[in-house]
């Protein structure tokens, strides 16, 4: 985490650019030589936590790969709505294969570069969690396991979005997804499911793997770029939003992505070689209910009546990730 | 420079020489030596300036072979059968994006029942695909087959298999003419891509096309096949002037000049066919065989020209369109549409089953006489077979039909003697 | 099983082997099919792994129509131990049948050997390829049905395919 002698605490307005900061701790997105590789004009939603993130997270990694970029993008919803034919978002060197091979499309980027000798050449792939946890599982190992030269962003908003709402590996328990609807007697997603892919690629003992929020922005273009020059395997996990599925706001995006940090429920931190190196602290803690209650996935938790025994299920994976990764009380960095 | 070779090596050595830039493949039989070869020659330093991965599965090889090509170098990979299929979606995603990617087809069965032994089967799942398919009837084309696939594949952007009957030439040892790395040099241009990730030229590639503009985009594919039907023929020349043999091209007539009868076959069958051919000519028999090496695209006029004069064709094939017939058949059935001959299917050496010179032979002797059914399953054990749909009938809980069949062709065991 | 066609032209069939001029036995544990020798040309040459005599393989009267110094036994496994190492009767039984039908030569035998063999291991099989090529024209001299086998009597069962 960057540290500047002035102590600059934020609220309601989420600003990130920063005037008063010093011009080399400013954001990218506040620079207006930034590559603006995520154009205007691309169809998503009202509110989109991808869109805000991919944003900020390519212009970083074109920053520091000092234009040196080429983005491999999974089937999803940052790909559909990026590129409605005939127009294009892109602004940086993009390709798009299929929904589960945008790890080993780039491993195939990246060993096509170094073959040609462009070594200042940096390839990220994109995805989000159902392209990258699920359908993109085998061919995301794969690239891990091999220590290809990549850097994986995976942009989670724990559903499948673009095709209507379904379950992913990412899925919340609780939660409802058209294909866990909130009926029966136990409504939404189950429990004891889900994987964790941050700490999957931990497992592969690759150089770096860390986790990141919309809710921290300029700690999302800081991971992003770290991780640019690092050779070999990267993942980087964002959590993302998403107002439509998730039943939210979407002038809350950025104050429900922060819940689910400050809750514990989706903790901030870093990895290196399968080792955790860092992790952000949670300033105020607060109830997993709190972000619960903004979203109209876990509205069955709430009316017609509460439901205690599973709220405090959810807590207790909030206090269980508090404990775990030193939320509260870990280093400080 | 001659060798006495296994038909893999020999491939393995010739793309080495075409100077690939990334090379990823997944191991299945009977691909493996090929790629085993590659490997060999990339990690020793002979092939430099080439990636090779150890991908994790068919899908991941493809995958990563569509990110090297479009990034403009020039890639390749092989595969067979399962494999084939499991790298399917990337298959239909490399035509489409046009990327000129190479891969051998060690042609093997599909499964279920489980079979590593030659046929069609995996090249024809994929034969609507957009992909180039090319098919060697010797181990010496094999090789040479792969040198005028880069070409073609680089020229028209379109992505060429190069299909090898597995087993019978990829683990066949033969005395091949492998080609020295400056002929291939001289003959071989450098990859030039149409498209390319490059970031100081940024493109997007991939891109969503609706109802608008798709049949425009395929119909552009369908028109780099038939390009293509001109540019082998003539790729085929080239390659003739500069190495002084013949390979590839569309399809190759042997003996039809005043033939009554034309056999039609794809890959290595045809040696068998070719021997067959002349044993019955001595009979006084009017008889010939083509071969066809392009499959797709299909060289629908070509072949009607080469088969104008027949009175009957007899299509062997090792591929089977279940509960209809023929696939190389309902093509050249294609061709002749409208036409007098008499198009006999026959179904033959599926799974590895072997096609003997005598069994074509009769096959021959009965299709010269009109004495054919229209599709034919060729030496097919008629006992097996009424054997187990008789235990069908008898009772519903019949077991799994290929465990009951091989009971009945239980051999003895060895004794030790 | 696997098959192999020596020719002066191109060879173009793809068959399998159905009528063979030669017969190499690797593991006669197989000879209890009693099929093997279907097909087999009326001149054709039999050569069996074994350190057993034809009359103890029980295969002489059977193979009494072939000509003599056709059919021949070879303790190929125990020359492979000796000179190599392994049980693998491969290049030793190639030496048997250069000397047995005169197709080849022992000089190209021997090459063809240490090219797919580099350094120790091509020298160990060509020795042993070699033993193989002296005893069987030794034997040639001799009627075919006398047992030729060598100090080890042990029966090596191997999973080895024959043709």
């Amino acid at each position: 985490m960057p540290f500047e002698h002035i102590k600059f605490y934020q609220t309601g307005t989420f600003t990130v650019g920063n005037r008063l900061l010093d011009v080399s701790n400013r954001a990218v997105q506040s620079d207006v030589r930034r590559s603006n590789a995520l154009n205007c004009g691309h169809r998503a939603c009202q509110g989109c936590g991808e869109a805000l993130g991919a944003r900020y997270a390519v212009d970083a990694a074109v920053r520091a790969a000092d234009g040196n970029l080429v983005a491999v993008n999974a089937t999803g919803c940052l790909e559909v709505f990026s590129t409605p034919y005939p127009e294009t978002s892109w602004q940086v060197a993009w390709m798009h294969s299929l929904f589960g091979n945008a790890a080993a499309v780039a491993a195939g980027v990246a060993a096509a570069m170094k073959a040609q000798g462009r070594n200042e050449v940096r390839v990220i792939a994109q995805g989000g969690d159902g392209g990258t946890a699920d359908i993109g599982m085998g061919c995301l190992s794969g690239m891990f396991e091999r220590n290809d030269d990549v850097l994986y962003i995976c942009y989670d908003n724990e559903a499948y979005m673009n095709t209507g709402v379904q379950r992913s590996g990412t899925t919340p328990p609780a939660a409802r997804t058209a294909t866990t609807p909130p009926v029966g007697s136990k409504p939404g997603n189950v429990f004891g499911q889900g994987k964790s892919v941050p700490l999957i690629a931990m497992a592969h003992m690759i150089p770096y793997v860390a986790t990141a929020s919309v809710a921290n922005l300029h700690d999302l273009e800081f991971k992003v770029e770290k991780a640019i020059p690092i050779r070999g395997a990267r993942y980087i996990h964002v959590h993302v939003p998403c107002p439509l599925g998730w039943g939210s706001e979407p002038h809350d995006t950025i104050k429900v992505a922060r819940l689910a940090v400050e809750s514990g429920l989706f903790p901030l931190f870093e990895a290196e070689f399968g080792e955790i190196t860092g992790r952000s602290l949670i300033r105020r803690k607060q109830p997993a209910e709190e972000y619960l209650k903004l979203q109209k996935r876990f509205a069955h938790l709430f009316r017609p009546k509460r439901d205690e025994e599973r709220l405090a299920t959810i807590q207790a994976i909030a206090d269980r990730n508090i404990q775990r990764f030193g939320l509260l009380n870990g280093e400080v960095r | 420079m001659w060798k006495q070779i296994e038909g893999s090596r020999a491939i393995a050595e010739t793309v080495a020489m075409c100077r690939p830039q990334v090379i990823c493949a997944y191991p299945i039989t009977p691909q493996t030596h090929i790629v085993e070869g590659l490997g060999e020659l990339v990690k020793s330093g002979e092939l430099a300036g080439c990636e090779f991965l150890n991908v994790e599965s068919e899908f991941g090889a493809l995958s990563v072979a569509i990110g090297a090509s479009a990034a403009g170098a020039r890639t390749y990979t092989a595969t067979a059968s399962q494999g084939l299929l499991f790298m399917a979606e990337a298959v239909y995603n490399a035509s489409g994006l046009g990327l000129p990617i190479v891969m051998t087809i060690g042609n093997r069965a599909i499964g279920a029942p489980i079979n590593i032994w030659n046929d069609h089967s995996d090249s024809m799942s994929m034969r609507d695909s957009g992909w180039i398919q090319l098919f060697a009837e010797t181990n010496q084309e094999a090789a040479d087959l792969h040198i005028q696939a880069f070409r073609l594949a680089e020229e028209l952007s379109c992505p060429v298999m190069v299909c090898v009957d597995g087993f019978i030439l990829t683990h066949a040892y033969d005395r091949i003419d492998v080609p020295l790395q400056h002929q291939v040099d001289a003959w071989l241009p450098r990859f030039e891509p149409r498209q390319v990730l490059d970031p100081d030229a940024p493109v997007s590639i991939g891109a969503m096309v609706g109802p608008d503009a798709f049949m425009e985009v395929r119909y552009l594919e369908h028109h780099k096949q038939l390009r293509a039907l001109e540019r082998i023929p003539e790729i085929s020349g080239e390659f003739y002037e500069a190495f002084g043999r013949e390979s590839g091209g569309l399809l190759r007539p042997y003996r039809v000049e005043d033939a009554d009868t034309v056999v039609v076959a794809l890959g290595s069958v045809n040696g068998t066919i070719q021997e067959a051919v002349d044993e019955l000519r001595q009979e006084g028999i009017a008889i010939g065989s083509v071969s066809i090496c392009s499959f797709r695209p299909f060289p629908l006029e070509a072949v009607t020209r080469v088969l104008a004069d027949a009175r009957r064709v007899v299509v062997v094939e090792k591929s089977l369109a279940v509960g209809l017939g023929g696939m190389l058949a309902t093509d050249i059935q294609m061709a002749l549409s409208g036409r007098r001959q008499k198009v006999y299917t026959v179904i033959a050496g599926l799974g590895g089953r072997a096609i003997t010179k005598a069994s074509l032979m009769k096959l021959f002797h009965r299709a010269k006489s009109d004495a054919l059914e229209s599709v034919t399953f060729l030496d097919l054990n008629w006992d097996v077979i009424n054997r187990q749909l008789a235990r069908e009938t008898a009772t519903r809980r019949s077991g799994p039909a290929a465990e009951s069949i091989l009971k009945d062709l239980a051999t003895l065991p060895a004794k030790i003697v | 099983m696997a098959f192999c066609r020596i020719s002066d032209h191109p060879i173009r069939s793809r068959e399998p082997v159905a009528k063979p001029d030669a017969l190499i036995i690797q593991d006669p544990t197989l000879l209890n099919q009693g099929s093997l020798f279907e097909g087999l040309q009326p001149q054709g040459y039999v050569l069996i792994n074994s350190t057993r005599s034809l009359d103890e393989l029980g295969v002489a009267a059977y193979l009494k129509r072939l000509p003599e110094d056709h059919v021949l036994t070879l303790p190929a496994t125990e020359l492979a131990v000796h000179h190599v190492g392994r049980p693998l009767p491969n290049s030793t039984l190639l030496g048997g049948f250069a000397a047995m039908t005169g197709e080849l030569r022992l000089t190209s035998v021997l090459e063809a050997i240490r090219q797919k063999f580099p350094g120790k291991i091509g020298e160990a099989n060509a020795a042993a390829a070699q033993a193989a090529y002296e005893l069987i024209s030794q034997s040639i001299a001799r009627p075919p049905l006398d047992n030729l086998s060598r100090a080890t009597t042990r029966e090596e069962k191997t999973h080895v395919e024959a043709d």
